[in-house]
């Protein structure tokens, strides 16, 4: 049917597939949720039959677990370890070639084919953390390419977000639940005792080209109801959580904390093991590493996720510039919620609660958050 | 032609297995011997060259008097020196000794304990003398093995970081086996260089590349007991293997031997 943007359609739970295929057409290899080792993580899916139908997931502070649902909803979950920055930073990828020769070394970039993918079951906060990557690799002098060709690439269906894991805090954040910026095709789905349907809106001309081939028919006042009232539930349920807090002054607050004995009390228990900063979908350090081979005739340089809690990755001629856990832990944090709005004029951090869930002694910066805010009005 | 720089390679109290990785290095080994003359590799070759030796490769750790001093020698005999391997590194398995006496074991394992002349403790190279660079790992990688000699050998920094396995398997895409099965692993405090071998096959890291830079083996600790529901003898076991005497795990695991004392 001939659609139009800004208005919703409905598409039968049954013919999702219709929505997978039509991207596989498009010339998409098409990435959601599966799930791998009981956690639902991002990878490639050939149909509707390979997403985590009638599963949920149970999280808290360094705790995920799959649970079976009541109902057969596709995307009744929340976000897992996995972010879709693996798709477009790469944990690791060569950056160039060199050979040692009579005349000199020659230096040979290594582009790698770029595959166009399709991103389906994309959050809001997770729209949120791209436009923040975007700002990182492709604002300013420096761009990075390979981020570049990869992020124009992608095709993006937003999923609303109809619940929120206890590790959310989207709302104190202000990036969700409801998707809150442009992408491609966004989807709410709405189970009810009689019905299971996606509502769909399609928000640029490669979306609306999709929604063209698809079964949907118009949607009515009261699938807009039903969907208000699903996005709703999430936000209740995270305003009724205890991950609720003022992010409005975080930048002031940390400043004037610099000092803070809770640094230390921290520094206890973080293990600097860098797991928050590796599922964090916005952290976006990378270290290059150069390596040759034995006969020193051939080189090559790789670019591979670092973090700052390592000691690696803060060290200059003398040594490591933060190396105790106490220092990189307040580096992270301030950079996350404070500097970075310097830096790029927005928080770092998007209230996914990955770093919350994945944090394997569950050091929670929510609770952190409101700890700094506690002392600093005392 | 140039000249080869002269390699050796020493064996001290050990198992010999990360020897054995040098030699399993097979396809890069043809090419490593046109870059570097192997003149002292007992468990290769008969061949016998005097040093001095521009690279020496070190395994084992030092667990009689006869081998504190034969560790000088070589050493002075050595441009380069790096150890090679848990026992090297930190003393081995056979460092349990360190925690308990010698002398009573010796007494029940040999029929003439006379003849057993033997150290107190088993200690690691770096405790007798200066060591270039140490390479973790029981057994350690051979990959991260040619990566040290040929670092050596173009004169560059060697690419072995001593972050943690958790860095491995985000960078592999693992499931932490901690947070999403309850797992205890010893991951968030252990060296990374095996490439995550057990977290891959979900099972816990149980520490054989001994301690990364900075680790918090008190609060890993904490949250096994506490959440994973460890007990001391877990604990215990898991600080006190192939690394026991590294000292942030050799500390640690002193540790539940006092709680132990308590509870008792």
């Amino acid at each position: 049917m001939k659609v139009q943007n800004a208005t919703s359609y409905i598409l039968l739970s049954d013919k999702l597939n219709s929505l997978i295929h039509s991207l596989q057409q498009a010339g998409y290899q098409v990435i959601g949720p599966v799930i791998v080792d009981q956690t639902i993580i991002y990878d490639h899916i050939n149909s509707a039959d390979d997403l985590p139908q009638g599963w949920t997931d149970e999280q808290d502070k360094g705790r995920y677990r799959l649970k079976r649902r009541q109902d057969s909803a596709y995307f009744g979950f929340n976000v897992g370890p996995n972010s879709w920055k693996k798709y477009l930073q790469l944990p690791r990828r060569q950056v160039w070639n060199a050979q040692k020769t009579a005349d000199g070394i020659h230096i040979e970039p290594v582009n790698s084919a770029i595959t166009p993918l399709a991103f389906l079951g994309i959050r809001s906060c997770e729209l949120h953390a791209i436009a923040i990557q975007d700002r990182v690799f492709l604002s300013g002098e420096y761009h990075n390419e390979d981020y570049k060709q990869r992020r124009q690439s992608i095709f993006t269906v937003a999923v609303n977000c109809t619940q929120a894991a206890a590790t959310c805090f989207c709302t104190s954040m202000n990036t969700g639940p409801a998707v809150s910026l442009p992408c491609d095709l966004e989807i709410t789905e709405i189970i009810n005792d009689n019905e299971h349907y996606f509502l769909l809106r399609c928000g640029s001309e490669k979306g609306e080209l999709i929604l063209q081939q698809l079964p949907v028919t118009p949607a009515t006042s009261e699938h807009h109801q039903q969907q208000k009232a699903a996005i709703s539930q999430a936000e209740e349920q995270m305003s009724a959580g205890p991950r609720m807090f003022d992010s409005s002054d975080l930048q002031a607050l940390l400043y004037r904390n610099y000092e803070s004995p809770l640094w230390s009390d921290i520094a206890e228990r973080c293990l600097s093991c860098a797991n928050c900063t590796l599922v964090c979908p916005t952290c976006f350090c990378s270290s290059v590493e150069d390596t040759t081979d034995l006969s020193g005739d051939h080189a090559e340089r790789w670019e591979q996720w670092d973090s700052c809690f390592t000691a690696d990755f803060s060290y200059i001629h003398g040594g490591s510039v933060r190396p105790d856990t106490r220092s990189r832990y307040r580096q992270w944090m301030t950079h996350k919620l404070a500097t970075w709005h310097e830096q790029f004029n927005t928080s770092g951090c998007v209230g996914c609660g990955r770093c919350v869930a994945w944090c394997p002694v569950g050091i929670d910066i929510t609770e952190e958050v409101i700890r700094f805010q506690k002392a600093d009005s005392s | 032609m140039k000249t080869m720089p002269k390699l050796a390679v020493w064996k001290f109290t050990s198992c010999d297995g990360c020897q054995l990785s040098l030699l399993d290095c097979e396809d890069e080994l043809l090419l490593l011997a046109g870059q570097i003359d192997i003149a002292y590799f007992m468990e290769a070759s008969s061949r016998q060259v005097d040093g001095p030796y521009d690279l020496s490769i070190v395994e084992g750790s030092i667990t009689t008097a006869d081998e504190a001093e034969r560790i000088q020698k070589i050493r002075q005999q050595s441009h380069t020196l790096i150890t090679i391997g848990a026992c090297a590194s930190s003393g081995g398995i056979q460092a349990l000794r360190n925690f308990a006496d010698v002398t009573e074991f010796t007494s029940l394992v040999y029929a003439h304990p006379e003849y057993i002349a033997t150290l107190k403790t088993s200690s690691a190279i770096s405790d007798h003398i200066r060591v270039d660079f140490v390479l973790q790992g029981c057994p350690i990688n051979k990959a991260q093995l040619l990566e040290v000699i040929s670092a050596y050998l173009n004169q560059r920094k060697p690419q072995i970081p001593a972050h943690s396995v958790c860095m491995e398997c985000k960078l592999k895409g693992n499931i932490c086996v901690m947070v999403a099965h309850g797992t205890p692993c010893m991951g968030p405090v252990t060296h990374a260089g095996c490439g995550a071998i057990c977290p891959s096959y979900n099972r816990g890291c149980y520490g054989c590349y001994g301690p990364k830079e900075n680790p918090n083996t008190a609060s890993l600790s904490h949250w096994w007991q506490t959440e994973l529901g460890s007990d001391n003898a877990t604990l215990l076991e898991n600080f006190r293997n192939m690394n026991a005497a590294a000292p942030a795990f050799a500390t640690q695991s002193l540790t539940f031997i006092e709680k132990n004392h308590e509870e008792k």
